[in-house]
């Protein structure tokens, strides 16, 4: 067995024989759980309720509305069929000028037209996954680092390190000040590089934050601004959440503070965008670079070969996104409907005295259960977990999965299901949560222990080990199901 | 020149560096189309696009099945209900009948010869994703494929420019009709070897770019022992298996593999596949990889997150490709109208003494004009190439832009403009061709002999990368 191993080592490459996609993690057993015994309304209703998934699915009906009524988006309707011949044929990388110019639009319109956005320096890439690691071989070498606050979205471990070579170092963000990035922070950060020898390349943020679903404040925006200017590197910010934001305090894009800045070194900053959250087409691979440096603009557009969007769904989301009267209905009415999600979900929560991070965008809350953890260590995070996805029958994703820096914390997902299971979601974890405090809470009490300020830097292996949950992986999809 | 500096201490090496190869001489046909391009009524004298290998003989076809086949569509009042579940839909596996579709259509392409399994078929960003990923899975930085010349110019760019991979040419020649030779391969590995560089792997294109010619079963056969024989990987991109014309037929390595499991290691072999030449879609990026090695289906699978294809395109090809008469009809009809076009321009070409490798597949055929050389070395290519763009007004591509070793080859691409336009072009080449003969009887006398060029490129001239990128912006007329 040992033999045949080490032939296919030496037969692959470095790459292909690592563990750099980062799928050999024990977070698996959230998803295998759900695969084989998932949550049906009829079929089966005492199964696994996927809640591990960032998806918006809420506002469908209208999309599907505006479709019907919109044949010429198409090249498969008559009236868009004439169309077919020259979008199929059609690979500029530059993509379709009207692509580029709704999409510039777009994003205007989701940052409240207080911006403008050149249709010229949008970039296209294969999904938000294709935009980072473009940017990452763009911009650093193999070896160099990008920072990052915890907690983040663990599909960057892969994203910006797997092929590149390039490193991720974290900023650590802790709850006494709600997980707000701070300038102490960035300088530890960075200070623990430099003591490496590792050189950084630039800040990776993520604004709205997944898993937090919080939005940067102008101060901290500012103040992240300041720091990279200052030691001269790049600021990338992944914009991905920007349209689901549903309550105060509204979304600030980075985009207006180089806006209102002129000091700012503009081509320091570049955006990664996508239609896969704000829309709900994570399936159309519609990936976003925007940078406004002219350099990394070009040779982003070069790479952007290996992950162009389908002319075809470049045809329609031009004519879809186009539409203003549309969009402007529809992100009020997106807006709407989390909103109401968000607040059934954590009204529910609070009712059974489960906090959550005060949040006010994003399609899920970080839930509070550091009062659950029988320790507070990671281990008794993730025994903790393991009792949700057994028997509580919930995939939420553990706080550690996303490099938090303390145990306790539970990203929960709200906007891939509908009303009904929303109900039984929260039921169970009602449930769960007053057979807890009736049996072992009082037991507990005395033994928990306080609570761990975890390492401020992890060890470098732990973050090569990168702990991560690919949303494209056969776990993720109930269609692969059909396939069974 | 200080801003320039100081961009490339804030970018990287690769983003600094020439391995795009888009900073290459070979722009000035592009450069010459796109600021006069041809256009029957407004521009009968601007240039004519040769240059672009597209397909776009059938799309009638195409728009006559898409119109009868709504539910192939997402958006058609038939097909909308299942917009959501397919925008939804992000599993890198694809949508299961997406890859029993092209499974069964690249089945069908090979005459139903051979087999290959759904669970085998891997998503990636055009034939472009699926060959950078393959040097991915394959290889380290610093180490090379081999790679038969003449060769499409952006394997340069894909295959090296973000992985660090080397490609090492294996030259073929007029003489043999450029046909791969053992000696050849061997005197590539060889050198290799003593270069101290390590080989991972042979690429080769078969129907080739841009020879149109396909390999014969003796040859393939050599490659195949060769590869086992050294332990190394063989790729090959098949992208033109449905554009064969006429004979001698096309045989897949499948058909191989699937023949002499005993000779050849199947966890060698990989096949790299798109609909952009065969079907004519090179917009809907539907890059094909697929591979009899389990580890490479398994990496190449979670490489495929950086370029999957859209499932809106996924669920309109699955229902295309599931429909088989369909299919059948299109690839006999396709085929027939390629022939066509190659007999006419070939025949055409002929009549006034210009001859092209003999070839039965590709968009495009393989013009000789050595005779019409000044001097028979690069430059003397290059000056006659830049008299056909600026004279004649054709751009087509010079073989040195496919590290062809021999000067006076051009490929021609016949299959992306409407017959009337192919009229206009086989004129302006006979009027050519015809007025040079008057003026070559006087230089008769001073022409030298035909030089046997360099067997093995220098490395800096590799490293030049004379890509011309098919995404670049000058490729396309909806540029403008």
């Amino acid at each position: 067995m040992m033999k045949g191993l080490n032939k296919q080592e030496q037969l692959l490459s470095r790459i292909a024989t690592n563990d750099g996609h980062g799928e050999n993690s024990p977070y698996f057993d959230g998803w295998k759980a759900y695969d084989s015994d998932p949550f049906h309304p009829t079929n089966n209703q005492t199964g696994v309720i996927q809640m591990g998934l960032a998806e918006n699915k809420l506002c469908f009906d209208l999309i599907q509305e505006w479709v019907t009524n919109h044949p010429t988006a198409s090249i498969c309707t008559p009236e868009g069929a004439n169309d077919f011949r020259d979008i199929a044929i059609f690979q500029d990388y530059h993509g379709l000028k009207e692509f580029r110019q709704a999409v510039a639009r777009f994003m205007e319109k989701v940052r409240g037209d207080k911006i403008s956005f050149d249709p010229d320096r949008i970039v296209m890439s294969g999904g938000a996954t294709g935009a980072h690691e473009s940017l990452a071989f763009c911009l650093a070498d193999p070896g160099d680092v990008f920072l990052v606050p915890t907690p983040y979205y663990p599909g960057f471990d892969r994203d910006l390190r797997w092929r590149t070579g390039v490193q991720l170092l974290p900023v650590v963000c802790e709850s006494s000040n709600d997980f707000r990035l701070t300038r102490e922070a960035l300088e530890t950060a960075f200070e623990e590089a430099q003591a490496a020898n590792i050189r950084v390349k630039g800040l990776l943020l993520n604004n709205p934050s997944n898993p937090l679903g919080t939005v940067m404040s102008r101060e901290t925006l500012l103040e992240a601004v300041d720091f990279i200017n200052e030691k001269n590197i790049h600021l990338i910010c992944d914009e991905i959440y920007a349209a689901t934001v549903f309550s105060q305090p509204g979304f600030i894009s980075i985009a207006e503070i180089v806006s209102e800045n002129p000091k700012c070194n503009l081509d320091l900053i570049h955006i990664v965008y996508s239609l896969s959250k704000d829309l709900g087409f994570p399936g159309f691979r519609v990936g976003i670079i925007y940078s406004y440096n002219d350099a990394v603009v070009s040779c982003a557009r070069k790479m952007s070969s290996f992950g162009l969007v389908s002319t075809q769904t470049q045809h329609l989301i031009a004519s879809m996104l186009s539409d203003d009267i549309f969009v402007e209905k529809f992100l009020a009415e997106s807006s709407d409907r989390l909103a109401k999600r968000h607040e059934i979900f954590t009204r529910g929560l609070s009712q059974v005295g489960i906090g959550s991070l005060k949040s006010s965008a994003g399609l899920y809350c970080w839930m509070d259960l550091r009062r659950m953890l029988k320790e507070a260590t990671f281990e008794g995070e993730m025994e903790l977990w393991r009792m949700i996805i057994h028997e509580v029958k919930l995939n939420v994703s553990p706080g550690s999965s996303f490099h938090c820096s303390e145990p306790g914390w539970f990203r929960v997902c709200f906007a891939n299901m509908d009303d009904e299971t929303v109900k039984i979601a929260l039921r169970r974890i009602r449930n769960f949560v007053l057979q807890s405090k009736a049996g072992s809470a009082k037991k507990l009490c005395r033994r928990r222990s306080n609570l761990e300020v975890s390492l401020s830097f992890r060890r470098l292996d732990e973050i090569m080990m990168g702990n991560m949950m690919s949303p494209h992986s056969p776990m993720s999809s109930p269609l692969v199901q059909a396939r069974n | 020149m200080e801003h320039n500096k100081k961009q490339h201490q804030l970018l990287s090496r690769i983003a600094t560096n020439d391995g795009h190869g888009e900073n290459s001489p070979y722009f000035d046909g592009w450069k010459a189309y796109d600021s006069d391009p041809y256009h029957p009524t407004n521009n009968p004298n601007g240039v004519i696009q040769m240059g672009l290998a597209e397909n776009q003989l059938s799309f009638d076809l195409i728009q006559e099945w898409v119109v009868k086949n709504p539910t192939a569509s997402i958006c058609t009042a038939e097909g909308v209900s299942d917009f959501k579940d397919i925008a939804i839909f992000q599993d890198y596996h694809g949508l299961p009948k997406f890859r029993q579709a092209v499974a069964r259509f690249m089945e069908k392409v090979r005459g139903d010869k051979v087999s290959f399994d759904p669970d085998r078929i891997v998503m990636s960003g055009g034939a472009t994703g699926a060959q950078e990923t393959l040097a991915y899975c394959l290889a380290d930085p610093g180490e090379a494929f081999l790679v038969p010349t003449p060769y499409y110019p952006a394997f340069d760019r894909d295959l090296r420019w973000r992985t660090g991979v080397q490609l090492l040419p294996i030259v073929c020649e007029s003489s043999n009709d450029f046909k791969l030779t053992r000696e050849a391969m061997e005197t590539a590995y060889d050198k290799a070897q003593e270069s101290n560089i390590r080989v991972k792997g042979l690429l080769l294109n078969n129907p080739s770019n841009p020879l149109g010619t396909v390999m014969d079963r003796e040859t393939l056969q050599e490659a195949a022992n060769f590869i086992t024989e050294k332990n190394i990987h063989l790729v090959c991109d098949e992208i033109y298996a449905a554009t064969v014309f006429s004979q001698p037929g096309f045989i897949s390595i499948a058909e191989i593999v699937q023949e002499s499991s005993m000779k050849i290691n199947p966890e060698l072999v990989h096949i790299v596949y798109s609909l952009s030449k065969d079907l004519g879609f090179p917009g809907f990026r539907v890059g094909i990889l697929y591979s009899y090695n389990d580890s490479v289906v398994n990496c190449a699978r979670k490489m495929s997150s950086f370029g999957l294809v859209s499932t809106q395109t996924q669920q309109l090809i699955a229902t295309m490709l599931s429909d088989e008469i369909f299919v059948e009809k299109f690839i006999a009809e396709s085929s027939e109208r390629l022939s066509k076009r190659y007999n006419y321009f070939t025949r055409g070409l002929s009549q006034v003494g210009i001859g092209s490798l003999n070839s039965n597949a590709g968009l495009y055929f393989w013009m000789d004009l050595r005779r019409l050389l000044k001097e028979q070395t690069t430059d003397g290519e290059m000056e006659l190439w830049r008299v056909i763009i600026n004279e004649v007004k054709l751009n087509v591509s010079s073989g040195s832009s496919f590290h062809c070793s021999e000067p006076g080859w051009f490929r021609v691409c016949f299959a992306n403009m409407n017959d009337e336009t192919v009229r206009v072009a086989l004129r302006r080449i006979r009027n050519f061709v015809l007025q040079d003969k008057s003026a070559a009887k006087k230089q008769c006398r001073r022409r030298s002999k035909l030089e046997i060029s360099l067997s093995f490129r220098r490395r800096d001239d590799i490293i030049m990368g004379n890509v011309m990128s098919p995404h670049s912006p000058m490729s396309s007329p909806l540029v403008q």
